[in-house]
């Protein structure tokens, strides 16, 4: 337990005094905000009420963090693979050579940097979108589910970043990692989504599933698609999706040579 | 104390380390001697639990690396390759490996002070020049005090002071009792600093002897003889029972007789010499040959010398090197037909 805690704080040193934890978390921040609330302005101004379609308030003003989460992609991935790139996983192994107990600390430190990030994105980015929806559209934090979605919302950030390092400890280079990552969740996953019968299949990718909990409503066929889970189930699959991500990163820390 | 038993690392079908055993003692510098490429790094990286033996044992004070709960208070490493991120300070880096084993954050600058770093403790590594980055990993390995130390090729990159510095650095932390282990490919930077060596070569060991016998056993002396009357030469100093091989530049080596006796010898029959010197081959030469059939690396014979190494200081660096002989013992004669 000492252990554990003396691990936790060298890796929260780690995370605080290098500049990329910095700009990608705040470049997560501003990306989902400032999009998400762009997006709201529009809704409110340009769109008439029948081409909305299922209008989902608070979904809506989280219309940023399709963007948002390739920052938080980056952070993720830059934690991890620094230590390769730099030849910083030897000084860290020599020091706590327990790899598990290694893994476990970057993982908590990192994930629990994201989540604070991420409850205050999506915090700021539901008020700020639920104001530029005006009174006429908006949702209240007190209407059924749409706390849940704004926490769910901050969560899914944090698991975002979760599964990044999985795939960044399996990959090891952040030019491996990125060209998994970014592409697949910039276009291959929207695009899948789209495409009548793949989006029966896409719909179960980590990013889609877990963007259910982030509507205040049961999304059902929200997007013209017929969901197979609510929102809970939606945040269960891509909980799976970062605990295989992390097994699978684990297994190539613990076997491979540093 | 650092043991290794029948430690061996295959990566496929090539064998990087074979079957080393041997034990490095407390109190002595031990220098790890090898060509590049000899599996002086994957033994170091092994006895780090940073890589995994394909076969055999290692022990750092009678444990394994990977059970040591603060390893750095046991074992300061200097590592071949850089292992800083460029974008964190040499302090923040020094912190981080402090508060993983739990040492008092004071510590951090106590190695900034030892290794005279102080002045840029608050800047990134990126700017450091390969000397500074050499301190500040020595500064990482001595952050936990610990009794034994590694370091991988520590006088790379560093200037005449530098490597002066780290001479002594490593004879005072051998004088205080600790274990000391460090790699080289220069066996003249290993003459100044090592009571006690490990040479290996295409990771096999060599030998594991003290200094002094490495010099006794492996540095030839000969009789360096010139002359423009070889044929007469050789005939008188062979009936004299005297050995002769050939050495660079049409001299001769004579072996075994010092230069009082072949030159009475050659006198009484008259024969001219232009030169008549006592050579000591240097240590640089004794690795050499030790090495040389189990260079991984070889440049063609005939270029200024093997590959990976600079050439030794010794007059007869020009020799090509000796490719197919056997180590030790390089028998000119049956090239002579004597």
């Amino acid at each position: 337990m000492a252990q554990l805690t003396r691990v936790l704080s060298s890796e929260w040193t780690k995370i605080k005094t290098v500049r990329s934890t910095v700009w990608t978390l705040a470049l997560t921040f501003l990306l989902t905000v400032v999009i998400g609330v762009g997006l709201c302005l529009l809704i409110r101004f340009l769109i008439p009420a029948e081409d909305r379609g299922v209008f989902d308030p608070t979904f809506t003003s989280f219309g940023g963090i399709g963007m948002g989460q390739l920052a938080v992609i980056c952070f993720g991935v830059l934690v991890v693979t620094s230590e390769y790139s730099s030849g910083m996983i030897r000084a860290s192994l020599a020091a706590v050579p327990q790899r598990g107990l290694f893994m476990g600390a970057k993982a908590i430190v990192a994930v629990g940097v994201a989540l604070a990030v991420g409850l205050v994105t999506a915090f700021v980015s539901f008020f700020l979108g639920q104001l530029a929806l005006g009174s006429e559209l908006n949702a209240s934090i007190g209407e059924p589910g749409v706390l849940r979605a704004v926490v769910g919302a901050g969560v899914y950030l944090a698991l975002m970043a979760a599964l990044s390092m999985g795939v960044a400890w399996l990959l090891r280079t952040p030019m491996l990692s990125f060209g998994v990552l970014i592409p697949l969740f910039f276009l291959v996953s929207g695009i899948l989504s789209i495409v009548p019968h793949v989006q029966d299949v896409a719909q179960f990718l980590p990013d889609q599933a877990g963007a259910a909990i982030m509507a205040a409503g049961d999304m059902g066929e929200f997007g013209g698609i017929d969901r197979a889970y609510g929102p809970w189930g939606g945040l269960l699959i891509m909980v799976l999706w970062v605990a295989a991500a992390l097994a699978a990163g684990y297994a190539t820390l613990r076997s491979r040579d540093a | 104390m650092i043991e290794l038993t029948g430690l061996t690392k295959r990566y496929g079908s090539t064998t990087a380390v074979d079957r080393l055993t041997f034990t490095v003692r407390p109190g002595v510098v031990t220098g790890f001697l090898g060509p590049n490429g000899a599996g002086k790094s994957t033994t170091m990286r092994m006895i780090m639990g940073l890589d995994r033996p394909t076969s055999g044992n290692v022990l750092v004070d009678g444990t394994h690396y990977a059970r040591l709960k603060e390893p750095l208070t046991k074992v300061g490493a200097l590592l071949e390759a850089r292992s800083v991120q460029g974008g964190r300070t040499a302090y923040h880096h020094l912190l981080w490996l402090a508060k993983s084993n739990g040492i008092p954050e004071h510590r951090v600058d106590e190695v900034l002070g030892l290794v005279g770093l102080t002045q840029v403790a608050r800047k990134r590594p990126s700017g450091f020049s390969l000397g500074m980055g050499q301190r500040l990993g020595i500064a990482a390995a001595l952050l936990g005090d610990p009794r034994i130390l590694m370091f991988d090729e520590p006088v790379n990159g560093l200037d005449p002071e530098g490597i002066h510095w780290i001479r002594n650095l490593m004879k005072q932390l051998a004088a205080e009792g600790r274990t000391v282990f460090v790699s080289s490919h220069l066996m003249s930077e290993m003459a100044l600093t090592a009571d006690h060596l490990v040479v290996i070569g295409r990771g096999q060991l060599l030998a594991d002897m003290s200094m002094a016998d490495f010099i006794n056993q492996n540095s030839r002396s000969y009789v360096r003889v010139r002359t423009p009357e070889p044929e007469r030469l050789r005939d008188v100093l062979t009936a004299g029972g005297v050995h002769l091989v050939d050495g660079p530049d049409g001299t001769l080596e004579a072996e075994g007789a010092d230069a009082a006796t072949i030159g009475e010898l050659v006198a009484a029959d008259g024969v001219v010499l232009h030169e008549l010197s006592p050579q000591q081959a240097s240590l640089e030469e004794a690795f050499m040959r030790l090495t040389a059939q189990t260079v991984q690396y070889q440049a063609a014979p005939g270029t200024a010398a093997g590959a990976g190494w600079a050439p030794p200081p010794g007059p007869d660096w020009r020799q090509p090197p000796q490719v197919a002989e056997p180590a030790g013992s390089v028998d000119v004669s049956k090239k002579e037909g004597i």
